[in-house]
């Protein structure tokens, strides 16, 4: 019995790794992009959420909604002017930068909120929990799976029933071609990093819920990100769920044999799933 | 004295006094001055493996600081559990780190372009969490060097005779000249081995991987020799690093900030794919780190700031911007006779 | 009549090569151009610099007038021309149908072409509607490639090698929906290495050599030397 409660607190776990690695998933989809500072980028929204809770006195989930349209700007802003200009054949570059931004973003923080631990309180609803068939889990954990659910499912309807997802997948393709279409590609990448940055918004209301963070968490919260997108199968949305889950569960069920063992059989699992299968769970195409 | 080609003559032997004025710091500078010289080499040694990795093979590493770590703890083990003298414990760590890098390049190298990145960071971690487990090295607390290890280490008492002082300062001048040696053998290393087949090699590869190919450059092979041998250079300067710091952690020996971020940003805002780049990198960053030293961490902001533009107005650094504006080239790696160097 | 879409004196440079020396080619208003020459006498290169994809001095383009040289790629789209890429360009990740509605995605134009319309002419796409685009026939793909570029309903649609490594009957087939398509107004310049084919529905042709058009009128007025000589370059 505890194995399967152990099992059932890795997945709902993953849930929460998906939600850290769905904005990277899409933003690589899109336009190749592997943004080394999305950690720390994680990190600064649960600073917003922080500040527009105390500021206003709402509770986390209100404030979360207000921090969004900041962070899709932050996001839309940072693509325009700093990323879109190192886009290229050349991997250097954007490595790079967004290698830069996180140290700038990481200290930054430092400088203004202190490296003190901070929590976001959302009240009552932290400490509740409900029996699933017999094993009982936490509320929030609960909600945060949920929430990774529909956000990917909503990432998913984006990318392949509307006509932005189009708009996606065809620059995503052909960043020329898109252009005798009408299809400015800065704008697409602009969009689709803002959208990347709602969702690591969502990331972090749970991440600041349901544990301490302080600026320096960022990097090892992107480790788990980009394993959770590169076993899933890089461009693959779903994937990218199933990898979260699998370092989840990996992770739970390391710390259920010694608790100095979660991090290690995460990163553990990741490298095995790499080695019997090198292009991930689902890959989605031949990059 | 604007020709180009005398001013490159007179950079060459001002270097020149400098590496001997170098050599003798620990016998006319403080010993104050012969430590933080220790720091700024070991950094350079960094920078120019991690240089030849990613600015020149294209293998842009976040994980040197698993050899800097796998380095440090060989020589610990061989100091503590075996009882051997810290300079054999030295090229120890050198091979530890160079056998590490073979499942980590056997593993990382599945990854493609930028996903490489995350994997060697991801085997970097996994590498500190396996020696925090360590039970005889301290564990997740890590231990020290044994009192006095450093002070009767192999050619200590003999310094410590010719420079007088005591045994702390002769030490420390014995782990700066092994510094400074290793700092200069890497950068004839590198400079040698670029001009080399293998070297030339790893070039075409960068400019064009497919014609590379068809004139019988293998690839996989050339890049992962690079990652050994660079992961061998880290080794060594790692254990060498903690004889000096006398104490190790995992977190100290992995730290990613200290042994890979700062190398990066050296490299890049000095000029990465370049073989002056890291040393002027590594002046640039010794001058932030002092001028700074009371803002906190208002430096790594700078670092960062001046890394991003870098890469957005001057892909090839500091050194780059300085060769296009003067034309002056030294260590040049370009395959061109000297009058057509001129007429540029 | 004045004309729709003018070229003045341009010239095109991909780093130190000078791919255009000072091409006029002018296109009225429901007219079809053919322009013709051997690999590499500029004709893709016009091609992409009419579009936007290679930048230019203001004036060297003009559409109705107005300087559009100097425009990216979807702001002449915006204006009224868009093209049929060479090599056809269709989107991997996209079904048929999407290829073709991405065609019109920032412009849909006031004109007769949208999704029926295209079927129409080409119903076998629309049985193929949820097949990747590139999972058809290269003629098929062209199809694609031409109702997707008719979308957007451009006042000026470009073609660029629509021929190219497609079989004769194919070809024939493709060029039979030109009628449809200039019946509905749009003039029409396709690029074209079969002469015969470039001939048999041009109004008037543009032969073009090493970046200059060495030869231009009515297909019934050039004779077979003339052509020869443009395309070839023999001295006459």
């Amino acid at each position: 019995m505890i194995w399967i409660d152990t099992l059932v607190q890795g997945v709902l776990l993953g849930g929460l790794y998906a939600l850290f690695a769905a904005g990277l998933s899409l933003v690589f989809g899109v336009m190749r992009l592997v943004n080394l500072a999305h950690g720390d980028l994680i990190v600064l929204a649960a600073f917003v959420i922080l500040s527009v809770a105390t500021a206003l006195n709402l509770n986390p989930f209100v404030a979360a909604v207000i921090a969004i349209p900041v962070m899709f700007a932050v996001g839309w802003v940072l693509q325009t002017y700093l990323l879109n200009r190192v886009l290229g054949d050349d991997i250097l570059p954007p490595l790079l930068v967004t290698f830069g931004l996180s140290v700038v973003i990481q200290n930054g923080l430092l400088e203004l909120f202190s490296a003190d631990s901070r929590k976001l309180t959302a009240g009552s609803i932290e400490a509740e929990s409900v029996s699933l068939g017999g094993v009982t889990v936490g509320v929030m954990p609960l909600l945060t799976f949920v929430s990774a659910v529909l956000v990917i499912f909503a990432l998913n309807q984006i990318f392949y029933r509307t006509k932005l997802g189009r708009a996606f997948r065809a620059t995503s393709d052909d960043r020329e071609a898109v252009g005798l279409m009408g299809i400015r590609p800065n704008n697409v990448f602009a969009i689709a990093t803002g959208i990347a940055m709602v969702v690591a918004t969502i990331a972090a209301l749970y991440l600041g819920i349901r544990a301490n963070f302080d600026p320096s968490i960022g990097p090892a919260r992107l480790l788990y990100a980009f394993e959770a997108v590169i076993i899933g199968g890089l461009g693959s949305l779903w994937g990218t769920l199933a990898g979260g889950v699998i370092i989840g569960v990996s992770q739970a069920l390391g710390a259920a044999i010694n608790p100095e063992w979660q991090i290690l059989s995460g990163h553990v699992a990741f490298v095995v799933v790499l080695l019997v299968r090198p292009r991930g769970l689902f890959p989605r195409s031949k990059d | 004295m604007s020709d180009p080609r005398k001013i490159t003559r007179l950079i060459q032997l001002m270097g020149l006094a400098g590496v001997v004025l170098l050599f003798l710091v620990p016998v006319i500078g403080s010993r104050a001055l012969v430590q933080d010289l220790f720091g700024v080499l070991t950094l350079l040694i960094l920078a120019q493996n991690w240089n030849l990795l990613a600015g020149f093979a294209g293998l842009v590493s976040v994980g040197q600081q698993a050899f800097v770590g796998v380095g440090a703890y060989a020589m610990f083990a061989c100091v503590i559990l075996l009882g051997m003298d810290p300079l054999v414990g030295i090229a120890v760590g050198g091979v530890a780190a160079m056998l590490l890098a073979i499942p980590m390049a056997f593993f990382s190298f599945r990854l493609a372009g930028a996903y490489f990145a995350i994997g060697t960071w991801v085997v970097a971690e996994i590498t500190r969490l396996c020696f925090a487990q360590w039970k005889a090295l301290g564990g997740g607390t890590g231990t020290s060097l044994p009192k006095g290890t450093t002070k009767t280490m192999f050619g200590v008492p003999e310094i410590k005779s010719w420079l007088g002082g005591s045994s702390s300062a002769a030490s420390d001048a014995l782990t700066y000249w092994l510094a400074l040696i290793l700092a200069l053998a890497t950068l004839i290393a590198a400079y040698l081995f670029l001009k080399s087949r293998m070297g030339l090699g790893l070039q075409a590869l960068r400019d064009n991987e497919e014609a590379a190919r068809s004139v019988g450059v293998n690839p996989t092979r050339l890049k992962a020799w690079v990652f050994m041998l660079t992961a061998f250079g880290t080794g060594l300067c790692g254990a060498l690093l903690f004889i000096q710091i006398t104490r190790v952690t995992p977190e100290a020996a992995f730290s990613v900030l200290d042994w890979t971020a700062f190398v990066i940003f050296i490299t890049v805002i000095g000029g990465i794919g370049t073989l002056p780049g890291p040393i002027i990198g590594v002046i640039v960053f010794y001058f932030l780190q002092r001028t700074l030293a009371d803002y906190g961490t208002v430096y790594l902001i700078v670092l960062g700031c001046l890394g991003i533009a870098v890469m957005l107005f001057a892909r090839r650094g500091l050194w780059g911007l300085f060769t296009e504006k003067t034309g002056i080239e030294l260590l040049s790696l370009r395959q061109l006779p000297p009058t057509e160097n001129q007429a540029r | 009549m004045e004309p729709i879409l003018s070229t003045h004196g341009l010239t095109a440079h991909y780093g130190d090569f000078q791919a255009l020396f000072g091409v006029d080619i002018d296109v009225r208003q429901g007219e079809t151009i053919a322009i013709i020459g051997a690999n590499g006498a500029g004709k893709s290169t016009l091609m992409r610099a009419i579009t936007g994809l290679l930048q230019n001095a203001p004036d060297a383009i003009t559409l109705r007038g107005e300087g559009i040289g100097a425009l990216s790629a979807p702001e002449v789209l915006e204006r009224g021309i868009s093209m049929v890429p060479e090599g056809r360009r269709l989107f991997p990740s996209l079904s048929v149908e999407e290829n073709l509605l991405i065609g019109g995605h920032t412009r849909t134009g006031n004109g007769v072409w949208n999704l029926e319309t295209v079927y129409e002419i080409v119903p076998i796409l629309k049985e193929r509607r949820d097949h990747p685009g590139t999972a058809l026939s290269g003629g098929q793909q062209q199809m694609v490639a031409i109702g997707r570029a008719l979308m957007s309903n451009p006042d000026v649609l470009l073609c660029d090698e629509l021929s190219l490594g497609l079989a004769p009957v194919v070809i024939k087939e493709i060029y039979a929906s030109f009628p449809k398509i200039k019946e509905r107004g749009a003039s029409v310049v396709v690029v074209e290495q079969d002469i015969g084919q470039a001939m048999k529905i041009a109004d008037r042709v543009y032969c073009m050599m090493e970046g200059r058009v060495t030869l231009q009128g009515r297909p019934d007025e050039l004779s077979r030397e003339d052509i020869h000589n443009a395309y070839f370059g023999v001295a006459s």
